[in-house]
């Protein structure tokens, strides 16, 4: 290793993780300062800090390329995912303030783990070495587990933070199996170094790089909930409180999607013909379970768990594709699909009351005449979520089943858009329930709409309006920077 | 400014300031919604008479870029055929706001603000010209009809409303995959540039190929049109839904499945489309028959109106499908035709529930002598809808049975039985609900019309009678855009037919190896 190990364009390269763990130390240190009373500066640190993360990267952005030695890629990709958890981030702490305030939580903790778990999504977002990827995994992970029982004296939180940890692990083992069969055949961790040497004469055992991926595969597919490895969402989500769970749902699930995409597409792209199947199956998997699972719920939050799971498998059949366009068309499905998810968690937050006590369907029935605001920026979620036009969730649609199309995976492409119209009937019972129904006791209890949530509601709710009318932006960036470095 | 896109975005104007208007003042929701859909109208009508009839080929383009990659455009034109549908829905709106005036009570500003975005969905439908933009039209007009018959319409609203939607999806999502294969092939959306390639023979599609895309986009129009059997969502639609609703799904959300039949499926896959015909013809047939004889014994009024729908527009699918002059034509007029006269059935339907409460046909009898203006406007309906020379569906109807007499003369046979049997189920439903001895129910509660109303029913009895009697007013036009889909059907086809001058329209259709 050279002397210089260390140079101020590395720590450049390096700002938005940076910012958020320095912040995210100091919140902790600050919670025996600052009193009770004013906890709701820890919400407004947290915000100013993910946005001087998010000005960080798009800084680290404008000095591009590789950090400590290759360990870390910072290019339109990894910028592209770091403001997208960070995005995310805010969007989970904006309804945050009345929900822990409603629960007697209002620690600095919370906010501080928040931060914690996205500084470690924004490494796995420039992550370009096994090991950094790793040890993104664990930050963002530990974190999340955590943040899952964050309320401690709630049964299905504990039940959903343990089981989130215990299967958890177990995916990461896996993952780290994978990466020391990768070591051991291929002699680096490096993402470019491992496409070479599997590319090159002196190939590894093809039996070795097929378990190495599938074992990685497994990793990651339950971090982004893919079937057949999603059989902890709906019962995390559920149990989680309901901010952590828009954050889980959107959050991890990009990250880890970051990094799949940057493993396979890199490491991987040689032996792509070899994992083109399995990814295939397990896309389809996703799609069908989730839709068909999601149809029979009756908690709201199970019901996004399953939405959740179907729209992963979407995310997949681009990474089935195998092309740039596929690449391009999975980061703008997960934008698109991250705000509308976490907008429509944010209203179940403000719907839940004290308690979480309401989580039903049945919860939300005559939103539209008690909130008519509220009920119109769910109705553009949903609107979303099912893929009509002019939502940013039709447009990430449209673009996956193009690149699947592209890369003639027809069927693929046709099971899957028959999945989103069954999906519309579930979506759609929300819409009923919501417009079509007289007001409920739930409903009767809801609280006006705080700053914070109107804004948690508002903003995500234009983003995806403006990613259904004018994809063009975010498409375009999304479109250059899919050409991953190899 | 370009026309067409100002008729497009007069109503979506009108739905985003229809939001802003408050929830307390219902009645400046109602004038808003009246005076945006008249001003609309207006601009169809100048639309109409800026419109150059002579020339066959699309009019008034606009064509802006929207997305850049893929290549998307906000582009729009004007034809013969969707100049009139265009023209039929902004005419229909209007009345709709009319006959919602008093029934419609609770949420009224959403009520107006979604017939609004209604109007403009169907307008783009009829007008776009890049494949993507018609998708997303398509896909847009949905969501406020679902609104309107979920939350205004009757006990099983939201039932009916669900199954619409989801019914409509289901096809949709095929006819995107096809889209998007058109694009992959082509690298374009541009419906002209298309059929550009596929005339200079840059574009060609495997048989194969061709019948799965001509198959993905029928079954998308299939369903909306409806055409048996995909037909089942719409009694429960018509049935739940309110007045307005029932009006603009009947007259004019049908018409986007014939008007894609006619103009999408035909000129690209006209082999497939030629394959495919006799079996759609016979579909078309028993859709006839079969919606005609379940029209004739429902009990509920509006029931049958939506079952003589699946009936007329069957007629319409046969037109399209007899590849002929004739039938093409009288297939788009029978879809105006349908539309004003249905429209019409479904308005004067809503006016007898808005007194009665009721669509039971056992629930009336005797309304004659209660409301006479209103039986005598009932009548003149009842007898345009199934083909009173002089009355509008007749011109249409005759077409159709003449082109379809050309193509295959059984076909006529069994047609025109669902034309006696039209005559069966109105008058018989005539007869039940006007004639008789007034019940007290009837009496006490079915008055005449308000000038409200009048104001509603005299301009479809208008249209009814000039389209009956001077169909020369809108056949031409239609006639040279049909010839024109008649002509792009021909190319890309294993043969070519022969053209003839001055063929008699008897003589059957020569064909000839190329």
């Amino acid at each position: 290793m050279p002397a210089s190990f260390t140079s101020a364009a590395d720590l450049i390269r390096l700002l938005p993780e940076i910012i958020l763990t320095v912040m995210g130390t100091f919140l902790m240190v600050l919670d025996p300062i600052l009193h009770k009373r004013s906890s709701r500066a820890f919400g407004h640190l947290s915000i100013l800090a993910l946005a001087g993360g998010i000005g960080g990267s798009v800084y680290a952005y404008a000095h591009a390329g590789p950090a400590f030695g290759g360990m870390l890629m910072v290019d339109g990709f990894a910028t592209f995912f770091r403001v997208l958890v960070m995005v995310v981030g805010i969007l989970t702490v904006l309804p945050s303030y009345r929900f822990l305030n409603r629960q007697d939580a209002e620690t600095s903790e919370y906010h501080a783990l928040l931060l914690f778990s996205i500084a470690g999504q924004c490494l796995m977002a420039a992550a370009n070495e096994l090991i950094i990827v790793f040890i993104g995994l664990e930050i963002s992970s530990i974190a999340s587990y955590v943040l899952a029982g964050y309320l401690r004296d709630d049964k299905r939180a504990n039940e959903a933070s343990l089981k989130y940890f215990l299967l958890g692990s177990f995916a990461t083992a896996f993952f780290l199996y994978g990466v020391a069969l990768i070591y051991g055949s291929t002699g680096s961790v490096n993402l470019i170094a491992v496409r070479a040497a599997i590319s090159g004469q002196n190939a590894p055992e093809p039996v070795f790089l097929g378990l190495a991926a599938a074992l990685m595969f497994v990793g990651l597919g339950f971090k982004v909930s893919a079937a057949p490895f999603q059989i902890w969402a709906p019962d995390v989500y559920q149990g989680a409180p309901t901010p952590v769970a828009a954050f889980l749902s959107a959050g991890p699930k990009a990250a880890a999607f970051a990094v799949f995409l940057r493993i396979f597409m890199t490491a991987f792209e040689p032996i792509g013909g070899g994992w083109e199947p399995l990814v295939w199956i397990s896309a389809l998997l996703s799609m069908t379970i989730g839709n068909f699972a999601a149809l029979l719920q009756s908690n709201v939050k199970r019901m996004l768990a399953y939405s959740s799971i179907a729209h992963a498998g979407y995310v997949l059949v681009a990474l089935t594709a195998r092309s740039e366009t596929g690449t391009a068309a999975a980061m703008f499905y997960l934008a698109a699909y991250a705000l509308m998810n976490i907008g429509a968690f944010a209203v179940v937050s403000h719907l839940s009351g004290r308690g979480e006590r309401y989580q039903n369907i049945d919860d939300l029935a005559g939103l539209g005449q008690k909130q008519p605001l509220t009920a119109a920026m769910l109705a553009i979620f949903l609107l979303s979520l099912i893929g009509v036009p002019l939502t940013g969730g039709f447009f990430g649609k449209f673009y996956i089943f193009k690149a699947a199309l592209d890369s003639h995976l027809y069927w693929l492409a046709v099971l899957g858009l028959l999945n989103s119209a069954v999906a519309a009937y579930y979506y759609l019972r929300i819409l009923v329930m919501m417009y079509m129904h007289e007001p409920g006791e739930a409903v009767e209890a809801v609280e006006p709409l705080s700053l914070g949530l109107r804004a948690a509601l508002i903003l995500p709710a234009m983003g995806t309006l403006f990613l259904g009318i004018f994809p063009a932006w975010v498409l375009d960036f999304a479109g250059k920077s899919a050409a991953l470095v190899k | 400014m370009n026309l067409p896109a100002l008729v497009l975005l007069m109503p979506l104007v009108g739905f985003l300031a229809a939001l802003a208007i408050p929830r307390r003042l219902p009645q400046n929701s109602r004038a808003w919604a009246l005076a945006v859909s008249l001003l609309t109208f207006v601009q169809s009508v100048i639309l109409a008479v800026r419109f150059d009839r002579g020339l066959a080929g699309e009019q008034l383009t606009l064509d802006l870029p929207w997305i850049a990659s893929p290549d998307i455009h906000f582009a729009i034109s004007v034809n013969g055929v969707s100049l009139w549908l265009v023209l039929l829905s902004t005419f229909l709106t209007p009345l709709c706001v009319l006959i919602s005036w008093r029934s419609i009570q609770s949420r009224v500003k959403e009520f107006y603000a979604f017939l609004l975005l209604l109007e403009c969905g169907l307008i783009g439908v009829f007008l776009a010209q890049d494949l993507f933009l018609f998708y997303v039209f398509w896909e847009v007009s949905l969501v406020p009809m679902y609104f309107l018959i979920g939350i205004w319409g009757h006990e099983r609203r939201i039932y009916a409303a669900v199954k619409f939607f989801l019914y409509t999806m289901a096809g949709s999502v095929l006819m995107l995959v096809a889209i998007i294969y058109l694009y992959n092939r082509t690298q374009t959306f541009s419906y002209n540039a298309i059929l550009d390639m596929l005339a200079s023979g840059k574009l060609a599609f495997a048989p194969g190929e061709g019948m799965l895309l001509f198959l993905a986009f029928f079954v998308a129009f299939a369903i909306k049109v409806p055409l048996f059997p995909l037909h089942t969502w719409l009694p429960d639609a018509h049935v739940e839904a309110p007045s307005a609703g029932s009006i603009m799904l009947a007259s004019v959300m049908l018409k986007m499945g014939t008007y894609g039949i006619l103009h999408f499926c035909l000129p690209l896959f006209p082999s497939a489309a030629r394959t495919c015909a006799p079996w759609i013809a016979v579909l078309a047939i028993i859709g006839i028959v079969y919606g005609a004889l379940v029209a004739m014994v429902q009990p509920n009024m509006k029931k049958l109106v939506a079952y003589s729908s699946v009936s007329h527009l069957g007629f319409v699918v046969l037109g399209i499908f007899s590849f002929q002059q004739m039938g093409l034509d009288g297939a788009v007029y029978q879809m105006l035709n349908h539309g004003v006269s249905t429209g019409a059935l479904f308005l004067l339907v809503g006016l007898l529930y808005e007194r009665r409460h009721s669509l039971e046909i056992a629930d009336y009898g005797g309304v004659a002598t209660a409301a006479p203006w209103l039986s005598t406007a009932f009548l003149v309906t009842t007898l345009a809808s199934i083909g009173l020379p002089m009355l509008n569906n007749f011109v249409g109807e005759f077409l159709v049975l003449q082109g379809s007499a050309i193509a295959n003369y059984t076909w006529t046979i069994y047609a025109s039985i669902g034309v006696i049997l039209s005559a069966c189920y109105m008058l018989w439903l005539y007869q039940r609900v006007f004639y008789g001895e007034a019940g007290q129910q009837v009496r006490s509660h079915v008055g005449d019309m308000g000038p409200r109303e009048w104001a509603a029913v005299v301009p479809l009895i208008v249209m009814m009678v000039w389209m009956g009697v001077y169909s020369q007013s809108f056949l031409p036009s239609i006639g040279k855009t049909t010839a024109r889909v008649l002509d792009q059907t021909q190319i890309n086809v294993g043969f070519r037919v022969e053209a003839r001058p001055n063929r008699a329209p008897t003589t059957p259709e020569v064909a000839r190896a190329r």
